[in-house]
C-alpha cells in the first residue's frame, strides 16, 4: 500500500510541473509586449517600463518562471493589479460560492440519478426504462450553460417559481442560500445525473442476476429490502467512483454555469479579470481549480486502491 | 497445376465475393439510424452555412431600431434581436462560423494529435516527453484553460480555433498513442522492418492508416465538442467578438432581454442542441460501422 501511494504520488511532480509551466506561459503569449498589453494602448513608455520592473517581466524568463513557483510553494499566488489585494485573498473570497454551487449540483444529481438508476434497472425493458435512457442521453447532449438559460427562461421568468439571478450567502439563511442555487444546481447538475443513471444501471443489472439475490428472495425478504440492503449496497463501488472522479468536473463547470446566474464565484472573478487584463488572477485562478480537480482524483484513486487490493497489485 | 479454367473461376469468384460484400456493407449502413440521421442532420447544417446566405433577404448587421425585439412573425421567421436584426439571419450566419470553427478545430487537433500520438508511439525517447506534456495540458479543465488562453490572446475567431485545438489535441494523441502501441507490435510491421523499410515509410504508409477509423469517430466527438466549447466561449465573452455572430455569442446578448424576448435563446440554443446531437449520433453511428465488434459485443 505504500509503494502504491509513493508511486501515484510521484507521478504527479511531472504532471504539476507541466501545469505550472503552461499557467505561467498564458502571460507570455500576449502578442508583443505583455506589461504594454496590460496597461492598454494609453500607457506611456515610462508606465510600461516600470510594470515590466515591478512584475519582473525583463528577467530572463527561466528566472522569472523559478521565482513564481517558489512564490506558489509559499502560498503567494502574486497580487492583483486591479484589485490591489494579493490574489490568494480574492480567490479565498470567491471559492465559497463556487463550492456550494458544486456541491448543490451533485446532490441534486444524487438525489434523481440513484433511484432512476435503480428502477431502469429492476423493471429492464420497460417503457420506464427506455424513457429513463432516452431523457438521460439528452440529458448528455445539452451543455450545462443551454440548459442554464432554459431553466431561467421557463421556471424563472414565465413562471415566476424561483429567482432569476444571483445569491444570498450561507449566512442569510439557508433556504435564502438554496434558493438561489437551485436552478444553477440544476442546469449543472444535469449531465451528472445523466452519467450517474447510466452508471447506476450499468451496475445494478451485474448484480441482480447474481444467486445471492435468489437466496434473499427465497429467504422471504421484501422487495424493497433485497433492492437497497442487497443489491445496491453491492453496487455502488463503481458508482462512487464515477461520482468522485466527475466531482472535478461538477467544479470547473460552476465556474461557467456560474457568469449565467450572476453567482460571484471563481467564474466571474476569472471573467471580470479577463477585461481587466488581470493576468495573475487568470493565473491563480486555473491553478488553484486545476489543483483542486488533481487532488480530488488522486484521492479517488487512492481510496479505490485502499478498498480495492487488486488496484494497487495491477499496476506494477 | 492450376489450369486456365480454375484462375477464371478463382477470378469469377473473389469477383462474386467482393460484390457479397459490398452489398453487405450497404445493408450495414441502411440499418444503422444513427449514421444516417445523424450525417443528414449535419450536412443539412454545413449546407445552410454555405448557402443560407442566399435565402435570407436580411444582412447580418442590417440594423432596424423600430423593430427592436419582434417576436416571430412572418416577415422575421424567428423575430429580431435587440438591435432589430433579423434573428434567422443572424442564426444562420452564426453557422457558418460555429460550423466552421468546430470543423477546423476538429481537423487540427486531429492531425497535430495523429502526428503527436504515432511519433510518441513509435519512439520510446519522445513518448515520455510527449506523453508528460499530454497529461500536464490534460489536467487543466479544458474550459478553463480555454478561457485564459483567450484571455491572453485577445477574443477572435482565429484565437478561439488555435486555444480549443490546444484544448483538445493532448486527448486525441493520447488515443492515437494507444492505438499505435498496439499496432507496431504486430508482426506485419516486424516483417516490414525486417524488409529494411525506413522508420517513416512504415509510420505513414502502414501504421497511420491503422488509427484512421477511431480517429475519424474521435474526430466527429471533437466536432461536438467544439461547437459546444465555441459558444460557451463566446457566451462568457471571451470568444467571437460581436458584432459578427455566432450561436454562443446571440446567447449572450439573449441573457440581457431574456424578461422580454424567448425567442433569442430558444432558436439559437436548438441550433447548438440540434448540431451537438447529430454529431454524437454520428459519431456513435461511425463508431458501429467501421468496427462491427463493438456493436456484436455490447448486443450480447
Amino acid at each position: 500500500m505504500f509503494a502504491y501511494i509513493s508511486k501515484r504520488l510521484l507521478s504527479l511532480i511531472p504532471v504539476l510541473f507541466v501545469v505550472t509551466i503552461a499557467i505561467f506561459l498564458i502571460i507570455h503569449i500576449t502578442p508583443g509586449d505583455p506589461a504594454a498589453t496590460i496597461l492598454g494602448i494609453e500607457a506611456s513608455k515610462e508606465e510600461i517600463q516600470e510594470l515590466n520592473e515591478e512584475l519582473g517581466l525583463n528577467r530572463p524568463i527561466h528566472e522569472q518562471y523559478i521565482s513564481w513557483v517558489a512564490g506558489l510553494m509559499k502560498g503567494d499566488l502574486g497580487d492583483s493589479l486591479f484589485m490591489h489585494q494579493p490574489v490568494r485573498t480574492a480567490i479565498v473570497e470567491h471559492i465559497g460560492p463556487t463550492l456550494s454551487l458544486a456541491i448543490m449540483a451533485q446532490l441534486i444529481a444524487l438525489l434523481l440519478a440513484i433511484p432512476f438508476g435503480i428502477i431502469a434497472a429492476y423493471r429492464r425493458g420497460s417503457l420506464a426504462d427506455f424513457s429513463l435512457m432516452g431523457v438521460s442521453l439528452l440529458g448528455m447532449a445539452v451543455p450545462s450553460f443551454l440548459l442554464g438559460l432554459f431553466l431561467m427562461l421557463l421556471i424563472g421568468v414565465k413562471l415566476q417559481w424561483l429567482p432569476v439571478a444571483g445569491y444570498e450567502p450561507l449566512s442569510n439563511g439557508i433556504w435564502a442560500h438554496m434558493q438561489y442555487l437551485i436552478l444553477p444546481g440544476i442546469s449543472l447538475g444535469t449531465i451528472q445525473a445523466a452519467l450517474i443513471t447510466r452508471m447506476t444501471r450499468a451496475s445494478m443489472l451485474e448484480v441482480l442476476n447474481l444467486n445471492y439475490m435468489k437466496t434473499a428472495r427465497a429467504k422471504g425478504l421484501n422487495e424493497m429490502r433485497v433492492l437497497l440492503k442487497h443489491a445496491f449496497r453491492n453496487a455502488f463501488l463503481p458508482i462512487l467512483t464515477v461520482i468522485g472522479q466527475t466531482f472535478g468536473v461538477l467544479v470547473t463547470g460552476a465556474v461557467v454555469v456560474e457568469s449565467i446566474f450572476n453567482i460571484p464565484g471563481l467564474g466571474q472573478l476569472i471573467l471580470n479579470s479577463i477585461a481587466r487584463r488581470d493576468f495573475a488572477v487568470i493565473q491563480g485562478v486555473v491553478l488553484i481549480v486545476t489543483i483542486m480537480y488533481v487532488a480530488i482524483n488522486l484521492f479517488i484513486d487512492l481510496l479505490y486502491g485502499f478498498v480495492d487490493p487488486r488496484v494497487r497489485l495491477d499496476r506494477k | 497445376m492450376i489450369t486456365l479454367q480454375e484462375t477464371e473461376n478463382i477470378a469469377q469468384l473473389s469477383e462474386k465475393l467482393k460484390k457479397e460484400q459490398r452489398a453487405l456493407r450497404f445493408r450495414r449502413l441502411k440499418s444503422n439510424y444513427g449514421l444516417l440521421i445523424g450525417s443528414i442532420i449535419i450536412l443539412l447544417f454545413i449546407a445552410v452555412a454555405l448557402m443560407g446566405p442566399l435565402f435570407t433577404t436580411y444582412g447580418p448587421y442590417q440594423m432596424k431600431v423600430l423593430d427592436r425585439l419582434l417576436p416571430p412573425s412572418a416577415e422575421h421567421l424567428l423575430g429580431t434581436d435587440e438591435f432589430g436584426r433579423d434573428l434567422l439571419t443572424r442564426i444562420i450566419y452564426g453557422a457558418r462560423v460555429s460550423i466552421s470553427v468546430g470543423l477546423i478545430v476538429a481537423l487540427l487537433s486531429s492531425l497535430f494529435g495523429l502526428i503527436i500520438g504515432i511519433y510518441a508511439a513509435y519512439y520510446r525517447t519522445l513518448d515520455h516527453i510527449l506523453m508528460r506534456i499530454c497529461d500536464g495540458l490534460i489536467a487543466i479543465p479544458g474550459i478553463l484553460l480555454a478561457i485564459a488562453l483567450m484571455a491572453a490572446l485577445g477574443a477572435s475567431a482565429f484565437n478561439v480555433i488555435v486555444a480549443l485545438t490546444i484544448v483538445f489535441t493532448p486527448n486525441i494523441a493520447r488515443i492515437v498513442r494507444s492505438i499505435a502501441l498496439v499496432v507496431r507490435e504486430q508482426t506485419y510491421i516486424e516483417a516490414m522492418h525486417a524488409q529494411g523499410a525506413s522508420n517513416t515509410r512504415i509510420i505513414w504508409l502502414h501504421i497511420v492508416p491503422n488509427t484512421l477509423s477511431p480517429l475519424l469517430v474521435q474526430a466527429t466527438f471533437v466536432f461536438a465538442e467544439a461547437i459546444i466549447s465555441e459558444a460557451a466561449l463566446s457566451f462568457l465573452g471571451a470568444g467571437i467578438p460581436a458584432p459578427e455572430a455566432s450561436w454562443g455569442n446571440i446567447l449572450q446578448a439573449s441573457k440581457l432581454v431574456i424578461y422580454k424576448a424567448w425567442w433569442m435563446v430558444v432558436f439559437p440554443g436548438a441550433a447548438i442542441i440540434l448540431s451537438v446531437l447529430s454529431l454524437n449520433l454520428l459519431g456513435d453511428g461511425l463508431r458501429d460501422f467501421l468496427d462491427p465488434r463493438v456493436k456484436y459485443k455490447q448486443k450480447k
